[in-house]
């Protein structure tokens, strides 16, 4: 027993001197505000969760060790082949951490990317993990506001700036033509919109929420307003709902929009929003369309929203921009027939739900 | 006693119904109970509010309330011991699961409902199965002590489905379903519930002398030509058929079934025939106004497990405090 308990410690500590980067050859400072020490070559990234995964998948796929969680059947033809049977690896970022940190050191990355919130508390967490592997960690700040930013100090990063200057551009002209046309549209012309989660569509992202910001972002007003400090997830009730009325409802719950859609529920019925037809379900292959997770996969969602929500003053052709962006970020040249399946999702009319795994 | 607690449930009915976010005037009120007796007419906001949701969810309070109290006072008799809740064999942890396998699953509401009905079942039925098969020991200790260890398991499960699931999409809606909330009752709901829950009353009613005798103890039950190990089977299995029954639409909520019981035999006394009615009027009264409470004190609800703690839990304290457990 003590054997093993000292040879194993013997091989984690000399592993831990192995995985230190031999010759930290440049600093960057993350948007955190740390200084974090890169090795020259990055050749294997460990992405710490969900948003981080699509951000690094988008800028370097080749370094990627895994996903968060195995691709699901309806997921694998929008991912590039060499990419498609990466393992699980699991999450790495405080909240229910299901990635061994011994596994992490076993795959010995080169860097270590999370990309979401940067406050302290995960600022924290990655000066932790960074000190007990001795890889590398940067935080990236994942709001939507930041996203060419973000582009950029990953391109900087990576080692890449032409890709993360391209990805960057792609952001930055996306949020720079949306602005202009929303500076024409005053606050009281624009659709009062319910972001419905859940499998009863009883759970929304409050205003402010990064859940939900997509929305304002692409020319809608949140009716889900605390109207105080608070953000995040919330429980609201029907009558709530009711009261507000929305013009638009968006959903990626496929069992919620079915249920609505074909009219089994009396109360969604006297709703504007579903006596319009104006009730939005976003695919979500490979990712969201408009969360889940909450990454740079929103930026397909952005232009698709804000069409939905102004007609011809925000142009989107489905079928062009879509593959354009599965191109761009997803680096795959999308299938005829997965394309007809996306945009017949976006239509409303999903693949059957499958099993999970 | 009884009707005033009777009159009390329906004052609580009523502030229910009269409060909410959707404004109702007493003229929009009028008009759609009259529509709604007359038929034909187009639906009305204020009736699809009055009807299509908040009377449901008020209906749903009573119903759940005096389920989850009058279960509560049942199994505190059995067992005789005042700390025990509808949840001491398992039934919220198995049901919880149940939801938390269907939520993972990206099940419909129905499914959902139905798993977390037939996890509660199962899981006590479990627990039984564990107090027959371990003979010898007093019946009662082992049931308790099954109800721990399988509650456990099931928790543990839970725990572990928390951390599969999607962080986006499935962990709130978990999070959610644990906390407990009458937001998505509908009308229909009631429908599916409304037959267990009688069913499952029916024997506590019919043997309500037997059940007072089994408080005393098996001894003295004996004694007076009942037998107890029977009876234990029906009223366990007609107390949990209740319970499940509401959880499965209500989610996990706790404290009621702990603390009305116990108000309750403060009022009454323990004597069994009165204890129950008592129990489920002021159950029904309690989760009706907490509920309108949870959806009144802001436009986001706050979970209604949360509540009945944060209201339960300080008047229970002030129960020890003033030492009158009104107990046998």
């Amino acid at each position: 027993m003590i054997r093993i308990n000292r040879r194993s410690f013997v091989a984690g500590a000399s592993m831990m001197m192995l995985a230190r980067p031999a010759h930290a050859a440049r600093t960057v400072t993350d948007s955190a505000g740390r200084s974090v020490e890169l090795p020259d070559r990055i050749d294997q990234v460990f992405a710490a969760g969900g948003p981080a995964s699509v951000v690094v998948y988008a800028m370097r796929p080749e370094t990627m060790v895994g996903w968060p969680r195995a691709l699901r059947a309806e997921e694998r033809p929008y991912i590039a082949a060499g990419q498609r049977d990466l393992p699980e690896v699991g999450l790495l970022t405080g909240r229910g951490d299901t990635a061994n940190i011994e596994t992490v050191l076993k795959i010995k990355p080169d860097l270590i990317v999370d990309y979401g919130s940067v406050r302290q508390t995960f600022a924290s967490l990655a000066d932790s993990v960074q000190q007990r592997t001795g890889i590398p960690y940067v935080l990236i700040d994942g709001r939507f506001e930041a996203t060419a930013s973000s582009f950029r100090l990953l391109g900087n990063i990576f080692g890449a700036p032409e890709r993360g200057e391209a990805l960057a551009k792609y952001s930055d002209d996306l949020f720079k033509s949306l602005d202009t046309t929303l500076a024409g549209i005053p606050e009281d012309q624009r659709p009062r919109v319910y972001l419905a989660r859940g499998p009863d569509g009883l759970e929304t992202g409050l205003r402010g929420s990064i859940n939900t910001e997509i929305i304002e972002r692409a020319g809608g007003r949140n009716v889900a307003d605390a109207q105080d400090q608070r953000r995040g997830i919330a429980n609201v009730s029907p009558e709530q709902i009711l009261a507000w009325n929305p013009d638009i409802i968006v959903t990626w719950d496929r069992n919620f929009h079915d249920k609505v859609a074909k009219g089994g529920d009396s109360v969604w019925q006297g709703l504007k929003a579903v006596k319009d037809g104006r009730v939005y379900l976003a695919p979500t292959a490979p990712f969201g369309w408009i969360d889940r997770p909450p990454s740079v996969n929103r930026l397909i969602g952005l232009r698709w929203l804000a069409n939905l929500f102004h007609g011809a003053r925000f142009p989107f052709d489905i079928r062009q921009d879509t593959r354009a962006f599965y191109r761009q970020f997803y680096h795959v040249d999308v299938a005829d027939s997965d394309l007809d399946t996306l945009i017949a999702w976006a239509d409303g009319k999903p693949p059957s739900i499958p099993a999970r795994r | 006693m009884i009707p005033g607690l009777a009159l009390l449930a329906l004052a609580a009915a009523v502030i229910g119904l009269s409060i909410g976010a959707f404004p109702v005037t007493f003229d929009g009120f009028f008009r759609a109970l009259r529509n709604f007796w007359s038929g034909d007419l187009p639906q009305t906001a204020e009736q699809r509010v009055l009807f299509g949701i908040r009377g449901p969810r008020v209906l749903a309070g009573l119903i759940v309330g005096a389920s989850l109290a009058g279960a509560g006072v049942v199994y505190q008799g059995l067992f005789r011991n005042p700390l025990v809740s509808p949840d001491v064999l398992g039934v919220s942890a198995g049901a919880g699961l149940g939801a938390v396998i269907g939520i993972f699953l990206s099940l419909p509401v129905f499914a959902i409902q139905m798993l977390a009905f037939g996890g509660g079942l199962a899981t006590v039925g479990l627990v039984y199965l564990i107090a027959v098969a371990v003979r010898g020991r007093d019946p009662t200790l082992v049931l308790v002590l099954g109800g721990v260890v399988v509650g456990a398991l099931a928790g543990a499960a839970i725990s572990l489905l928390k951390i599969l699931a999607d962080p986006y999409d499935q962990l709130p809606a978990i999070t959610f379903w644990l906390l407990g909330s009458l937001a998505s009752v509908r009308g229909g709901d009631l429908w599916n519930v409304m037959p267990a829950v009688a069913i499952g009353l029916v024997p506590l009613v019919l043997l309500r002398w037997q059940i007072n005798v089994l408080s005393l103890g098996d001894e003295e039950a004996k004694s007076l030509g009942v037998e107890s190990g029977r009876l234990r089977v029906i009223v366990i299995a007609a107390a949990t058929l209740i319970t499940a029954s509401v959880v499965a639409i209500s989610g996990v909520i706790g404290w009621v079934g702990l603390v009305i019981p116990h108000i309750a035999r403060m009022l009454v006394g323990p004597n069994f025939e009165r204890l129950l009615p008592a129990a489920m009027l002021m159950g029904a009264s309690y989760l009706v106004l907490v509920d309108t409470l949870a959806r009144s004190l802001g436009r986001i609800e706050v979970p209604l497990g949360i509540l009945t703690a944060v209201v339960g839990a300080p008047f229970f304290l002030w129960l020890l405090w003033r030492g009158r457990h009104g107990w046998s």
